[in-house]
């Protein structure tokens, strides 16, 4: 059943791609307008800031579910348990404050960031663990609860900040921004999906009893606690399972590919509050 | 009349099962189709897009040929290779083909 979903979606994903203009230049500015244009002309009745809120700026009904489910939100014992681990001092003294401005608080609009030191992206998660084993402790498992709690808390405390990301007159960011850009477009595994197939060509619409989140503002929600895994996950868990969902088996949390991509979508949302941690079903 | 045809068909079937016989899939064949499916899939994996249906059939065809079934095993080893090298050949495809479906 959820195949022949699955295939049934590829087909409109299909049919979608005459919207698309064949022009294949490509710079962060023209594409950021075209991106945003995209959504907002397709959905007109959506509200630019509610696009950050995935499915439920697509569907009343699920959105009616959310509401209730958020009076008492999922998440908060893991925000609360994000905010001890971030005030608990390391072995030497220092705090993951220390690693940051502002002590860390009101700063996740700002990642993912092109780090010209070492020519790489670095989300938020790889900065938490960088400042981890800066103060002698063991990185986190990308995957797991610790993370996700960390980033979880840390995301609460930008709330309504808008997504803030700059790509620096450097070649190499721009480079990371389009292989963001790829990884986002290209299809992949044994169903012939990429990103965009779900999230550019098929926000709204449902794969089984799912509905498909817009791509745009879909980095400012995370990290998101999801009822299907009964916990809150982190960037790289989502799109593992993305990768997983679609027949290809999913690269190393944190490789350069996923940072790519966070750091090509979260540019695609400046301007967007965020509003993670996120609840999904 | 009826004898000769029973005969004809017993010789038929008796051949055939010897011919069977014959094509069983020995360990060699399975190493050989193995390597041929484990190289397919170094290639998937240079591109980066392995496919989960690959690696499975893979280790099912491992199970298989540790159970001593080498004729399933080497049908499932034959159909790794084939999933190794679509997943390669998508990947090439979609080299090209990606930008086409940036919005514009």
């Amino acid at each position: 059943m959820l195949r022949k979903t699955l295939i049934a979606v590829a087909i409109l994903a299909g049919a979608a791609q005459p919207l698309l203009a064949a022009d294949k230049a490509s710079d962060p500015k023209a594409d950021f307008k075209a991106f945003r244009e995209y959504f907002t002309k397709r959905f007109p009745k959506v509200a630019l800031d509610d696009f950050v809120n995935g499915p439920y700026s697509m569907d009343a009904g699920l959105r009616k579910q959310w509401e209730a489910i958020d009076a008492f939100p999922p998440y908060d014992f893991v925000v609360d348990k994000g905010k001890q681990m971030f005030a608990a001092p390391f072995k030497n003294g220092k705090t993951y404050g220390d690693c940051f401005p502002n002590k860390g608080v009101g700063i996740r609009q700002d990642y993912p960031q092109f780090d010209a030191k070492s020519g790489q992206v670095i989300t938020l998660d790889v900065a938490l663990n960088n400042c981890r084993e800066a103060n002698g402790e063991k990185p986190f498992d990308y995957n797991k609860d610790d993370m996700a709690a960390l980033t979880a808390y840390m995301a609460f405390t930008s709330r309504g900040k808008p997504m803030n990301i700059t790509i620096p007159k450097d070649p190499r960011a721009l480079a990371a921004y389009k292989k963001g850009e790829e990884y986002f477009y290209t299809r992949r595994g044994q169903l012939n999906f990429s990103c965009a197939s779900c999230h550019v060509q098929n926000p709204g619409n449902h794969i089984r009893t799912e509905v498909l989140a817009p791509a745009l503002g879909i980095m400012n929600a995370m990290p998101i606690y999801r009822s299907t895994w009964g916990g809150m996950g982190t960037v790289s868990r989502r799109l593992r399972t993305c990768n997983s969902q679609v027949g290809a088996e999913p690269l190393p949390a944190e490789s350069d590919e996923y940072r790519n991509v966070e750091y090509y979508l979260s540019y695609m949302a400046n301007g967007l509050p965020i509003s993670g941690p996120g609840t999904r079903p | 009349m009826r004898t000769r045809t029973i005969i004809r068909l017993a010789m038929v079937v008796s051949v055939a099962g010897f011919a069977g016989a014959a094509v069983a899939a020995t360990a060699d064949d399975f190493k050989v189709a193995y390597a041929k499916a484990e190289a397919a899939e170094k290639g998937a994996a240079a591109v980066k897009n392995r496919w989960i249906a690959t690696e499975a059939a893979l280790k099912k065809a491992k199970a298989e040929a540790d159970a001593g079934k080498f004729d399933d095993a080497v049908k499932l080893a034959q159909h790794a290779e084939a999933l190794a090298n679509a997943s390669t050949a998508q990947a090439r495809e979609q080299e090209k083909l990606w930008p086409d479906a940036v919005i514009r």
